[in-house]
């Protein structure tokens, strides 16, 4: 098993797969717990399918580089999703399913329409599920991933006091004189930045899990925010490392593998919240 | 001058009035109750004052070198507060957010005020403890705790009683008195109107009659008796 793994991990295809899948991993962990807790959950997937949307109208634009159009169109409907929130006329829950369904079928649409590979239906599988793309990143991509992962991380963390003031109450913050509005967008900015990078791992339909799963798992386990946020992290990351290895060894999807052990964790997780609070 | 001065304020949302002509004036060291129906525009003063919503018209004047940041603020409790998961320690902290600029970590100055403000509340041996299990006298003490590390000055509390038992209720209105006592000014908005008047040194009722001034003028007006009848 050791010598297949090796064996697998000389291709530097597959450790730029690893390197990849590992941070973000780690940048979606951290983002999940603040977006459960605002009661945002939907909204990694909403912007997924936003991110698919953006793909095809590049790649029927042919564009060579298409993150030069998914980035922006993913922040800007963050940003308006996060703002919809208060807004009266089209509730939150409602603007992200709007928006999500609606662009998952132009997108399809569009690439039915012109359609510049034989095998179409291949193809929007894998951009869904992620069968293949993290195997074949470039090594542009991964370094873009690389700087962008760490200008995430490091937002994070010196944010940190912040963020949990703004999520844990808004109005206080407010009143506090801290602008919310900036930290809001700010958490806008880094999940659309980190659904992007996410789509290359485990395609658009499965980036919820990613975000959703960690943070719900460590709630389980753990009562406070720093806890759970580093909780949130490691399992994460081992769950994402832990895939990975099970996807190369027993050739199964990646996406779908890293998601199912993540609910493998939520799973043990439960069990491991109800021992410890029944002691 | 006053400490917080409303002058011919109009308030309400999405271009309704539902408060005209506002008037009132709040120096330091006074107990403010604000009274008045469900729906009369309580919590939107109180949002307006906090500078949280604009005035439809008029204008709040902070006055005595009163910034915009050193205001304590007890908001109702909120549904995404109720499963938190946080410790007492770091909400009270965050209390202290609005004094750091963009200072990113708390420094030994916002850990001791922090440390003295849990002292105050009574709370010190609850420090971490999980928010979401403790009682709602517990909540709402380390709440009032973090908007101490705000401010000693001015506490806003938006009905800070609501839900608590009565030994509860009892002690959250003898903490406020406490505090009121060592100088902080008070304003708070209230259902009880027998515990306002009962602790308050100034009553304002909003609604289709307005009122501002002592408690011993309401209870002698029209307004304050019918109240009062009504609410007994």
């Amino acid at each position: 098993m050791l010598e297949t793994l090796q064996f697998y991990f000389s291709y530097p295809f597959v450790r730029y797969a690893f390197i990849v899948g590992v941070l973000v991993a780690l940048c979606s962990s951290l983002l999940g717990v603040t977006l459960v807790l605002k009661r945002f959950s939907y909204i990694g997937d909403g912007l997924s399918h936003v991110a698919f949307g953006a793909m095809a109208i590049a790649s029927v634009l042919k564009l060579t580089n298409n993150m030069v159009l998914i980035l922006p169109i993913t922040i800007i409907s963050a940003v308006l999703l996060l703002r919809g929130g208060q807004n009266k006329k089209i509730n939150g829950d409602a603007a992200i399913a709007m928006i999500s369904v609606g662009s998952l079928a132009v997108g399809y649409l569009l690439m039915n329409l012109f359609s510049t590979s034989p095998n179409l239906s291949g193809d929007i599988c894998s951009t869904l599920f992620g069968s293949t793309s993290i195997l074949t990143l470039t090594k542009q991509e991964v370094y873009l991933c690389m700087v962008l992962s760490v200008v995430v991380l490091i937002v994070f963390v010196v944010f940190y006091h912040k963020i949990f003031a703004v999520t844990f109450d808004e109005n206080f913050a407010k009143s506090n004189g801290i602008n919310t509005g900036v930290y809001n967008l700010l958490i806008a900015i880094m999940i659309a930045l980190v659904i992007v990078l996410a789509m290359n791992l485990v395609g658009s339909l499965l980036i919820s899990a990613l975000v959703i799963f960690p943070a719900l798992s460590a709630m389980r386990m753990f009562h406070n925010f720093k806890a759970v946020t580093i909780c949130s992290a490691i399992l994460s990351v081992v769950c994402a490392a832990f895939g990975i290895v099970v996807s190369i060894l027993a050739s199964t999807p990646v996406g779908a593998t890293i998601v199912a052990v993540d609910i493998a964790a939520f799973a043990i997780s439960c069990i491991c919240g109800k021992v410890m609070g029944s002691r | 001058m006053a400490l917080i001065t409303g002058n011919d304020l109009s308030l309400g949302y999405d271009g309704q009035e539902i408060i005209k002509h506002l008037n009132f004036q709040v120096n330091a060291g006074d107990y403010v109750c604000i009274v008045g129906e469900n729906g009369s525009g309580k919590s939107t003063l109180m949002k307006t004052i906090l500078h949280l919503q604009p005035a439809l018209a008029g204008e709040i004047v902070y006055g005595d070198n009163l910034a915009k940041n050193e205001i304590g603020y007890l908001p109702q409790q909120t549904l995404v507060q109720r499963d938190f998961p946080a410790s007492v320690r770091e909400i009270v902290l965050s209390g202290c957010q609005g004094s750091m600029g963009l200072r990113p970590f708390y420094g030994k100055k916002e850990k001791q005020k922090a440390r003295q403000a849990m002292e105050d509340m009574g709370i010190l041996d609850l420090e971490k403890r999980c928010y979401r299990e403790l009682s709602g006298g517990q909540q709402q003490r380390v709440l009032l705790a973090r908007a101490l590390c705000a401010t000693r000055k001015v506490l806003f509390l938006d009905e800070p009683v609501t839900g608590l038992d009565p030994n509860a209720t009892e002690e959250m209105y003898q903490l406020i008195l406490d505090l009121n006592k060592k100088g902080t000014t008070i304003l708070m908005i209230s259902h009880d109107i027998e515990a306002a008047v009962h602790y308050a040194s100034h009553i304002l009722h909003i609604g289709e009659e307005l009122f501002y001034g002592t408690k011993q003028d309401y209870v002698q007006s029209s307004l304050g008796k019918r109240y009062l009848k009504k609410e007994a």
